[in-house]
């Protein structure tokens, strides 16, 4: 996109979606979604497995593709066009339950690919930029080894690295920590919450509610594949309205 | 067990063979590579065009895979002989095999290609998506080169299985390794020349394996 779309665009919400619907056959997996966020934002979304949450955050750079309603991510409306699609990718990145690395690479290839193949970085370059983050998700010292090498909590941490390296505006988290054991959600969390920390623009699905409590400016609790409810942490967590709200995180809390 | 020794270890007999069944077996380490290559060369290529959305195109080389995976080769060779002069194609001997053998390789090729592409998770794709791959970046970049790790132990198998396909190449007078013996055989009443194109076969085909293992045990998927 040219700098004067992306100047334009600079007051208008990062992400936006109007009304966007979609189906599974005849299953409706996510009914008028209407949902914000602004640059710098930092939204989390929960609710119980088969909400529409995972789906929700793949169309945003349309892993999935809507079939109702309008999406628009740094003032690009997302199409059919490859053009749009590609314009959005390269905006945001994305982090994924299974880490997804590449397993034929290296730690520092899986960085560099990217940013070398689509971008057109020198190798210089894309190997500075990948060690660089590499050291900000703690993970320097294993740049030469295979993702296979590494543990699961590392190996997310590299997956958010890799997504970094292409500078994007803002991120998706698809439940970064489901698929780890419990002693390594901490080390993703405590990378993802530096990010935050940082002005990143995020969006991330997670049952992680002591996370969603921290890092959150709002919490988005879906059902059925619709917002039930849309709060600030403080008011999600003691004083939620819906009746669907309150079971669910009667159920999480309690456990 | 003094006749098994006059018979199918004669010393002289052999000695005498040699240089035929030398030449034989040059014929068939010449023919076999090239239809390694050919055969894997168009099977991977199919393997990637198979992959390419197109409806038309996928039900041609399923036709194609399913056609040459069932005809025996002897069948195949002997229509690529006398049948394609029909057609105004003439072949040599030698190239008759080739053509013929990379055909059958090319189609068990194309479909072990195609299921290790297809058993890539899906993820990769995903991963190679979102980070704004265009599709044939990501097969080529991404999926293919973890498929062809995934096929490898497979392809290696069936290469060798039709590589030995070359001795059928006697059907339309190829002068290969067991072809020569065999002539040889005919000429001095004694099948130890037999013995001598088996110790060649050995020469060749158990270096192969031993390489398909090294390939296999290099491009394996790494894991902790």
């Amino acid at each position: 996109m040219t700098t004067s779309t992306l100047a334009a665009a600079d007051t208008a919400p990062m992400i936006r979606l109007r009304g966007v619907s979609k189906w599974y056959g005849d299953f409706q997996v996510l009914k008028k979604i209407d949902f914000e966020v602004a640059r710098g934002e930092r939204v989390v979304i929960c609710g119980p497995s088969g909400s529409g949450k995972s789906t929700l955050i793949r169309c945003i750079n349309r892993l999935e593709d809507h079939r109702d309603g309008e999406i628009l991510v740094n003032g690009v409306t997302l199409d059919h066009s490859m053009r749009s699609v590609a314009a959005v990718r390269q905006d945001v990145g994305m982090v994924f339950q299974q880490f997804n690395l590449f397993p034929h690479l290296t730690v520092l290839q899986n960085l560099m690919i990217a940013p070398m193949k689509i971008k057109g970085v020198s190798k210089d370059e894309a190997e500075a930029t990948a060690r660089e983050y590499l050291l900000r998700v703690r993970i320097g010292e294993q740049a030469h080894k295979y993702p296979g090498e590494l543990s699961g909590g590392q190996q997310q941490r590299v997956a958010i690295a890799r997504a970094l390296c292409m500078k994007p505006t803002a991120m998706l988290f698809d439940e970064p920590t489901s698929a780890l054991d419990p002693e390594m959600i901490k080390e993703v969390l405590d990378v993802i919450v530096e990010l935050a920390g940082q002005g990143m623009t995020m969006v991330c699905v997670t049952h992680e509610m002591a996370f969603a409590r921290t890092v959150a400016d709002r919490i988005l609790f879906m059902d059925k594949g619709e917002i039930v409810e849309e709060a600030p942490p403080e008011a999600f967590f003691t004083n939620p309205r819906n009746e669907r709200t309150k079971a669910f995180l009667g159920q999480i809390l309690h456990r | 067990m003094d006749k098994i020794v006059e018979n199918y270890f004669n010393l002289q007999v052999m000695v005498e063979a040699f240089p035929t069944v030398l030449g034989g077996f040059g014929l068939t380490v010449l023919v076999s590579i090239l239809v390694i290559i050919l055969g894997i060369g168009v099977g991977l290529g199919f393997a990637v065009l198979h992959c390419m959305n197109s409806r038309a195109l996928s039900a041609a080389i399923v036709v194609y895979v399913d056609l040459f995976r069932t005809l025996p080769q002897l069948v195949v060779i002997i229509f690529v002989y006398f049948g394609l002069p029909y057609a105004g194609l003439a072949l040599s001997p030698f190239a008759t095999t080739v053509v013929a053998l990379a055909l059958v390789l090319s189609a068990f090729a194309t479909e072990i290609f195609h299921s290790a592409i297809r058993a890539v998770p899906r993820g990769q794709w995903e991963a190679s998506e979102a980070l704004g791959f265009t599709y044939f970046r990501a097969l080529f970049l991404i999926v293919l080169p973890q498929a062809i790790r995934l096929a490898i132990p497979l392809l290696t198998n069936r290469a060798i299985a039709i590589s030995k396909g070359t001795a059928l190449g006697t059907a339309v007078a190829l002068p290969e390794t067991l072809g020569q013996a065999q002539s040889v055989m005919a000429i001095v009443a004694n099948p130890s020349p037999l013995t001598l194109a088996a110790a060649f076969y050995l020469t060749f085909f158990i270096p192969l394996v031993i390489a398909s293992r090294w390939v296999e045990r290099k491009f394996s998927p790494r894991s902790r």
